[in-house]
């Protein structure tokens, strides 16, 4: 269920990157920065926060892949 | 001067580095090519990090910015903070776990294995090569022109034809010779030290660059006052499908056969836990100071040439010795790239060419690394001269070698996920990429038309469908793979 979540966040955030509602705003948020930049700095901050979710709830491998095992097979 | 004499401090401290770093050098290729599995978290990231980044990044993203502003930043790096680090943890993480369970030392080996095809690896070697040699170009032309901008008139009895800055090819060639001393010491181990302490550095001079800059142009918000309004919008610079169509460009990641052996690297799966969650806001941290500086640009120098504007902007408000520094920073994070794809090139000639046709036992472990080492000068000579010809602006070259790695990726992921991929299919899919890679290539006169779309897309669209759709077809009308095949790379296999 939580993995299903995660994936489900992705193809969101994917969507959400297609800011077309800001495609002509000229604003400037702060003073300096056009708020289509900002919008896309905020989302970068976000995907951060998305993978961190996907570590503890979608991890892709079973435990025993997991473990550390320095020369092993090299 | 001063910028020169840093400039040259800082390569120096570097060579100290890599020397030091070659102390921990265990003595055998498993160390020089994967530092014998042993890196860890932050090392992990900023080396993965480090290597992504590249002149692209920098003087690529600054100049693109000031060409077409804002959107820049949209259609690449916020996009790169969500696909890359899927790729990390779709393909990377699997391909860790496949890599350290059966011994690969590189991404042919394992295509190889998966797909149970010798000619496969014969095939992709070539192609793999060839695109990493537009992606050493890239750092070389960025490296070129941002010393150039910022040494202007330092050496006016010297270099007259540069109005006294130093000269593209002579920076070549002083980068390429450091990295190729610290990474012939320790392999990918020195890479990863150096990429460490040198994606340090291009993160910190380039948030110092931007704020020196912003204070030159007397704050932030005159800074952005005074530059072009209608850079600080997508509309007029880009279509909307131009924009979305990008969004396939940063699965190159998936298919850069040295970010390949970087994760091979790992410690252990947990060690790309921080490389995941962290890659998204280091891209940020490094992306948004270029993108607003190649924007103020647009107000200051609005004649400039994109490539060039990085290097004039730091030459004009970070003073001397700042601009120095800062332009150290630009140069580690071409460099970071650089040592990365030498000691890949190396680990691809020896592992799979030489090796896989007369056999391990036929060398030394101090012979294979001499091979590797003979192999990527030859190709670091190639790329130098083609760096002497025309130069293409950074963005454009970047875009259409990273569109051949992204178009590639549909056949990684099918290996990883797709049981009835065949190796007909697989090599389709190459083949495929390869035809109409050649042909937009052409058809854009060979990268120097920075407009050119297909049907209102990236030329990467087409690219990438040829490949997923002959791999698919192809694949579903040949003989599916046997299942003692599939055991190996599936946890369930009827």
């Amino acid at each position: 269920m939580k993995k299903a979540f995660v994936y489900i966040l992705i193809l969101m955030m994917f969507l959400l990157h297609q800011d077309f509602w800001l495609w002509d705003d000229k604003t400037l948020i702060f003073g300096f920065i056009p708020v289509g930049l900002f919008y896309h700095t905020l989302f970068s901050i976000f995907s951060s926060g998305l993978w961190f979710l996907a570590i503890y709830w979608a991890w892709p491998l079973r435990e025993e892949e997991d473990t550390e095992d320095s020369e092993a097979n090299s | 001067m001063t910028q020169a004499v840093i400039i040259g401090g800082y390569l120096v401290l570097l060579l100290g580095l890599g020397i030091f770093s070659g102390r921990f050098f265990r003595g055998t290729s498993s160390d020089y090519f994967v530092a014998s599995r042993s890196i860890g978290s932050f090392m992990l990231l900023m080396s993965v990090f480090g290597t992504t980044m590249t002149a692209f990044a920098m003087v690529g993203s600054t100049g693109e910015a000031f060409r077409v502003g804002i959107g820049t930043y949209g259609k690449l790096a916020s996009y790169s903070g969500l696909i890359h680090s899927a790729c990390f943890f779709f393909v990377g993480l699997k391909l860790w776990e496949l890599g350290k369970r059966n011994g690969y030392l590189t991404q042919i080996q394992f295509f190889r294995d998966r797909f149970q095809s010798d000619a496969l690896g014969y095939l992709l070697f070539p192609i793999l090569v060839m695109l990493v040699v537009p992606y050493l170009l890239i750092g070389l032309l960025g490296a070129g022109a941002v010393v150039k901008g910022v040494t202007r008139g330092a050496f006016p009895e010297f270099f007259i034809a540069t109005n006294g800055a130093i000269p593209p090819w002579l920076t070549g060639l002083v980068i390429c010779s450091v990295v190729l001393c610290y990474i012939f010491i320790g392999g990918v181990r020195s890479a990863a030290w150096a990429n460490t302490f040198q994606t340090l550095v291009f993160m910190v001079m380039g948030i110092l660059a931007f704020f020196l800059i912003a204070k030159g142009l007397g704050g932030l918000e005159a800074a952005s006052a005074q530059a072009d309004e209608s850079k600080m919008v997508r509309e007029g610079n880009m279509t909307y499908l131009e924009f979305f169509s990008y969004g396939l460009i940063p699965l190159s990641v998936g298919m850069f056969p040295h970010l390949f052996q970087h994760w091979l690297t790992a410690k252990s799966a947990k060690s790309f836990r921080l490389t995941l969650i962290a890659h998204p806001v280091c891209i940020m941290l490094t992306w948004v100071p270029c993108i607003l500086i190649g924007l103020w640009a647009t107000g200051v120098f609005p004649e400039a040439k994109p490539n060039a504007v990085l290097g004039m902007m730091v030459a004009e408000f970070a003073g001397p010795i700042m601009g120095g520094l800062v332009t150290a920073g630009v140069l580690a994070a071409i460099m970071s790239s650089l040592d990365s794809q030498f000691v890949c090139l190396g680990t691809m000639f020896t592992q799979d060419i030489v090796i896989h046709k007369f056999g391990k036992g036929k060398f030394t472990d101090r012979q294979i690394m001499n091979m590797a080492r003979g192999f990527v000068v030859v190709i670091v000579l190639v790329t130098y001269g083609l760096s002497l010809l025309e130069p293409r602006q950074v963005f454009s070259l970047g875009v259409w070698c990273f569109s051949g790695f992204a178009s590639l990726f549909p056949i990684v992921f099918a290996a990883l996920y797709w049981k009835r991929v065949t190796k007909w299919g697989a090599m389709a899919g190459v083949l495929a990429t390869v035809i109409a890679w050649i042909v937009l290539f052409v058809l854009s006169d060979y990268g120097a038309n920075r407009h050119f779309l297909v049907l209102g897309a990236q030329p990467v669209v087409f690219i990438f469908l040829s490949c997923l759709v002959s791999l698919v077809v192809v694949s579903l009308f040949t003989k599916a793979p046997e299942d003692e095949i599939l055991a190996k790379f599936f946890k369930k296999v009827k």
